[in-house]
């Protein structure tokens, strides 16, 4: 797409740019990508989710060069990093806040797609790039917290990956080959290190890369859900559509300072963020003798946990439960050809969207509160009702778009 | 869709709020980082009487005498009663396999215990021991029923005897009548006086947990500290970013 642009040109940069297409690749993605000009609040959380994987970059590499990832030496190697490296504890506060903060506005990101439309057509592969990173993220995120070796991580990552034992007929060999061992063992904790520092970043990167080549060649959507290339001037410029680099990357810096308030809060006086950042029972080494009381997940995933708990077993079997628990990952895969409205954005679809988005969006609070809470017979039904919300929010997509009536859609942008 | 963002923050913030509830009624005990000379009191009454039997494998004698203030030469001479030097980390000589055979479990080692259990429980823990002869020490403790540890701090505190009946132990709580100034409701009350008042006892150990709780996270002042300030830059940087937001976005229309 570089071709012929920008060859022949004096100085330095035209020496650059005759070799490789910097400037070519510069306008492309920030001086000359037009994006639309009405971006509001939930449209911050893309750029905020860059920072925050250059941050787990960063503090990870540093990590890394003081970890022993060993069964003997891991739990010790952490506490270490914390008292007698030089601001150990505060690349370590960095990255395990950091964790808590890509999660947190990952999932700000896909309900601002859900608002949205973004995932609409032209843009499906954005969004299926996209759910890929938050699956290889949930990886990099499960393999990372084994790593400091303590009972919540040694105890959660044993439930975990439990799990695949439930798969009828392979189940146990596949857990024993995820393990590499018959329980979470020194093995185990290697392969997630290896895991955890060298595939899953590349994936990561690799994928993040993908989404926004894939982004940039469509366009971004908006708070109307119109598209801005279809009303362009003289020059091919969209009329709605401003340059990234500088107006965005003048606001997303702002946008970066709130975020950044709000991390360095957490990071400086509430690094465990009681218990839901660093849970309390990874103060204790890991004993593989010595099965805490209360296992639970990390914020994060606690929703899907929720689930897994919610579905009685089959004949003796987890793998219902296991099902759903995917299911419930697998299905906003193929959302873009769930909604069949005419329009994209909220903004026009009609009341029955807005309330089955409403319903959805609390369902998965309220199942993220039960995965963290022990379970109980009461609990158990209210998870058992908000996982079924959850699917219908999908399995009726279909319909209620198609009968709701929408309001008409503008022009151009609305403010 | 700001009132929908406000309905998920209404929903959300009980449900925050409620997701720690805990069993026994725990005193409460709020640790005091700036305060050197408990501390101190605290880390002396460590090495004394914790230090028979636990260790603390990621502390170091050095790190904590220069957070504390005590002077390198103080700590080596008094402080120090194995062959350690100054520099290296508070261990015990206990061999664990013996530890485990007279204790049923080795002592688990206690520079993260507050991060683990929280200041409250370690503070109401060591001062809810009480009489029990069916117990191999002697002794039983209402935080931690049938625990393997014996009270090594009875010489300080005396020996307690507890009144209630286990239903009334889940519950217990000291409340104090504001008309007699005296306890009521208590389970446990000293029947054979120690070295130390009550109130002497209780400020002993809060001086201890003070100590625990250093130790946990000795970084918290420098975190604080250095905290501050980058709130105080975000806050002002966030001024600046909006004025250039503001003026670029001018010629948007």
């Amino acid at each position: 797409m570089a071709g012929a642009r920008n060859k022949g040109n004096p100085g330095f940069m035209g020496w650059i740019d005759d070799r490789f297409p910097l400037t070519a690749m510069w306008d492309d993605h920030l001086a000359k990508y037009y994006a639309p000009k009405n971006f509001n609040f939930w449209y911050f959380f893309g750029s905020l989710a860059l920072l925050v994987l250059v941050n787990q970059l960063l503090t990870g590499i540093w990590l890394t060069m003081s970890y022993n990832p060993t069964a003997e030496g891991a739990f010790a190697s952490v506490e270490y990093i914390m008292r007698d490296v030089d601001y150990g504890w505060l690349l370590r506060y960095m990255h395990s806040t950091g964790a808590s903060a890509f999660f947190a506005v990952v999932y700000l990101h896909m309900f601002r797609g859900l608002l949205y439309g973004s995932y609409r057509k032209p843009r499906e592969l954005v969004w299926i790039f996209g759910m890929t990173i938050y699956l290889a993220l949930m990886a990099e995120a499960f393999m990372g917290y084994l790593l400091p070796w303590g009972q919540m991580s040694y105890w959660g990552a044993q439930v975990i990956v439990s799990l695949f034992s439930a798969v009828p007929v392979i189940g146990p060999d596949l857990a024993e080959w995820i393990r590499g061992d018959y329980l979470i063992s020194g093995i185990t904790l290697n392969r997630f290190f290896s895991l955890h520092v060298v595939a899953l970043p590349i994936v990561l990167l690799g994928l993040v890369v993908m989404h926004i080549i894939a982004l940039h060649e469509v366009g971004s959507n908006n708070p109307d859900g119109i598209e801005i290339k279809e009303k362009k001037d003289e020059n091919g410029v969209p009329l709605d559509g401003i340059p990234f680099h500088p107006y965005y990357t003048v606001k997303d810096i702002v946008g970066v300072v709130v975020f950044l308030f709000v991390f360095c809060l957490i990071i400086f006086f509430f690094p465990e963020m009681g218990g839901y950042f660093i849970e309390q029972p990874n103060f204790e080494p890991a004993n593989p003798l010595k099965t805490p009381p209360h296992i639970a997940p990390v914020w994060y995933f606690t929703p899907f946990y929720a689930m897994l708990r919610a579905i009685p077993p089959i004949a003796a079997s987890q793998f219902p439960g296991v099902v759903v628990m995917g299911g419930a990952i697998a299905i906003l895969f193929v959302l873009p050809w769930l909604d069949r409205s005419p329009v994209k954005s909220m903004r026009y679809k009609g009341w029955i969207s807005k309330v089955m988005l409403v319903i959805f969006a609390i369902s998965f609070v309220i199942l993220g509160y039960l995965g963290v809470v022990p379970s109980s017979p009461g609990r158990t039904l209210v998870a058992q009702i908000c996982t079924a919300l959850y699917f219908a929010y999908f399995f009726l997509m279909p319909f209620y778009t198609r009968m709701e009536s929408t309001k008409p859609v503008p022009e151009r942008v609305t403010g | 869709m700001k009132k929908f963002f406000i309905a998920i923050m209404l929903v959300l913030v009980p449900v925050v709020a409620s997701a720690n509830t805990g069993g026994v009624h725990l005193d409460k005990m709020s640790p005091d980082p700036t305060n050197k000379e408990s501390l101190q009191r605290g880390m002396k009454t460590f090495v004394n009487y914790c230090m028979g039997c636990h260790s603390a494998n990621y502390q170091r004698y050095e790190r904590a005498a220069t957070d504390l203030g005590i002077p390198n030469e103080l700590v080596q001479q008094n402080l120090i009663f194995g062959d350690s030097k100054v520099g290296e980390q508070m261990t015990i000589a206990m061999p664990k396999a013996d530890a485990a055979a007279w204790f049923g479990n080795p002592p688990p080692d206690l520079t993260l215990e507050t991060r683990l259990r929280g200041e409250d429980w370690v503070y109401t823990y060591l001062r809810s021991f009480y009489k029990d002869p069916a117990r191999p020490w002697g002794v039983n403790n209402v935080v931690f029923p049938d625990v393997g540890m014996p009270n090594i701090l009875e010489g300080l505190q005396g020996l307690q005897v507890n009144h209630c009946t286990k239903e009334e132990m889940a519950h217990h709580e000291k409340t104090i009548d504001p008309l007699t100034g005296l306890e009521m409701g208590g389970c446990l009350s000293v029947a054979e006086k120690g070295s130390l008042s009550e109130e002497e006892f209780d400020k002993t150990i809060y001086d201890l947990v003070n100590f625990m709780s250093y130790m946990g996270n000795p970084v918290k002042l420098e975190s604080q500290a250095i905290g501050y300030k980058v709130l105080i830059f975000l806050f002002i940087f966030f001024f600046f970013a909006y004025a250039l937001k503001k003026e670029y976005w001018k010629d948007v229309h």
